[in-house]
């Protein structure tokens, strides 16, 4: 009864019903825009204080992974778009096949992911005790570094030493232990913000999943289809906080690279 | 409360609105290689702003929205600006020095040597 889109009694009409289920996941996407506004406003206060340290983290990520992984989520919130466009002019054998193609580039999006932070375990960028952001340039060859990208990496490591040295707010630490201090502090940020994100997206693929068996009985189409609308809405979401993390994360310092 | 058809946003839409997203990607990466020094950051995220008006106006339909539902999301950016604003204000007047004329007052010159 619940799932087949009937006149409930509180409602005047079907369209009011729908704005309300639609009204209410806006109600909760406002309560993570706040939540993630959060960590955005943790990062920007921490980047302002430590810029050095902030742009030599930002350009030991991949950047063609982290490109590649924004086209895929791009593409992945326009498949879902498109799956409430079909569900909502009833091409009833259409909506799953969309919502299969979101779920397809969500879980690419998500097994990169897992590449970039096995790279980072590599480079010994994981926050702790083996942390050591001049990893890389000490050991080119567990990097796969060489020419030009190991002397600019070398450079600007020798350079963030020097910057840190100077660092008024920590009169007392000089050099390496300052820099990896502070490169820790953006790659807790790192890590935190796009753990929060994948979190996001694996909560996300879980709903397309639920989605995708419900979609394959023909339970949407025109008269009914709430539910894509809905979890489409939160897809859209995760994608707007990536539009966000990527030139956050990735871009700070590109130019000096 | 008036009855309004669902509105209906075309593939067509959908798919200038993809391309928008990917032009933006790419420049947004592009900039980001040249040295504009404190402007790179303000173009990002101006670039990234825009990008998050597409998603939201069409993928996720704010444009054909009831004015409720509007008035919900302002609403979210709203209480959004008011935290990143009033936090940074003070991360970025903390170390300010009092002004001349805050000096010269007797009333701030006692409470500055008290």
């Amino acid at each position: 009864m619940h799932r087949t889109g009937e006149l409930f009694g509180q409602y005047r009409t079907l369209e009011q019903q729908k704005e309300t289920a639609s009204l209410g996941m806006w109600v909760f996407l406002v309560t993570e825009i706040l939540f993630f506004g959060g960590v955005f406003l943790a990062y920007t206060i921490n980047r302002h204080a430590f810029p050095t340290a902030f742009g030599i983290g930002g350009n030991m990520l991949d950047l063609n992974l982290g490109f590649a992984n924004t086209i895929v989520l791009i593409a992945s919130s326009f498949t879902m778009a498109m799956s409430v466009w079909s569900a909502q002019t009833s091409h009833k054998k259409l909506v799953p096949i969309f919502l299969i193609l979101t779920l397809v580039l969500g879980s690419v999006f998500l097994g990169i992911k897992v590449v970039e932070y096995k790279q980072k375990f590599d480079h010994h960028l994981i926050p702790g005790h083996s942390f050591d952001i001049s990893y890389c340039s000490k050991n080119p060859t567990a990097c796969g570094l060489s020419g030009k990208a190991l002397e600019d990496e070398k450079k600007e490591i020798e350079e963030g030493i020097q910057a840190e040295k100077g660092n008024p707010k920590d009169p007392d630490e000089g050099g390496l232990v300052a820099l990896n201090a502070h490169a820790q502090l953006y790659f807790s940020l790192y890590f935190g913000m796009t753990g929060l994100h994948a979190l996001h997206m694996i909560i996300g693929a879980g709903l397309l999943f639920w989605l995708i068996l419900e979609a394959r009985k023909g339970r949407f189409d025109a008269n009914y289809n709430t539910p894509v609308d809905n979890i489409g809405l939160y897809w859209h979401f995760v994608d707007i906080v990536w539009i966000f993390l990527f030139p956050l994360l990735y871009l700070i310092n590109r130019h000096l690279a | 409360m008036a009855d309004h058809s669902e509105h209906i946003v075309s593939p067509k839409v959908y798919a200038a609105i993809l391309a928008a997203l990917l032009v933006g990607t790419v420049l947004t990466v592009e900039a980001a290689k040249i040295n504009l020094g404190r402007w790179n950051i303000i173009l990002a995220l101006t670039i990234a702003t825009i990008k998050m008006s597409l998603v939201i106006l069409f993928f996720m339909h704010g444009k054909y929205s009831s004015r409720r539902t509007q008035l919900v999301i302002v609403a979210g950016f709203f209480w959004l600006a008011i935290m990143l604003g009033l936090t940074l204000q003070d991360y970025s007047t903390r170390h300010a020095e009092p002004s001349r004329s805050q000096i010269n007052d007797p009333a701030t010159t006692v409470f500055l040597r008290s």
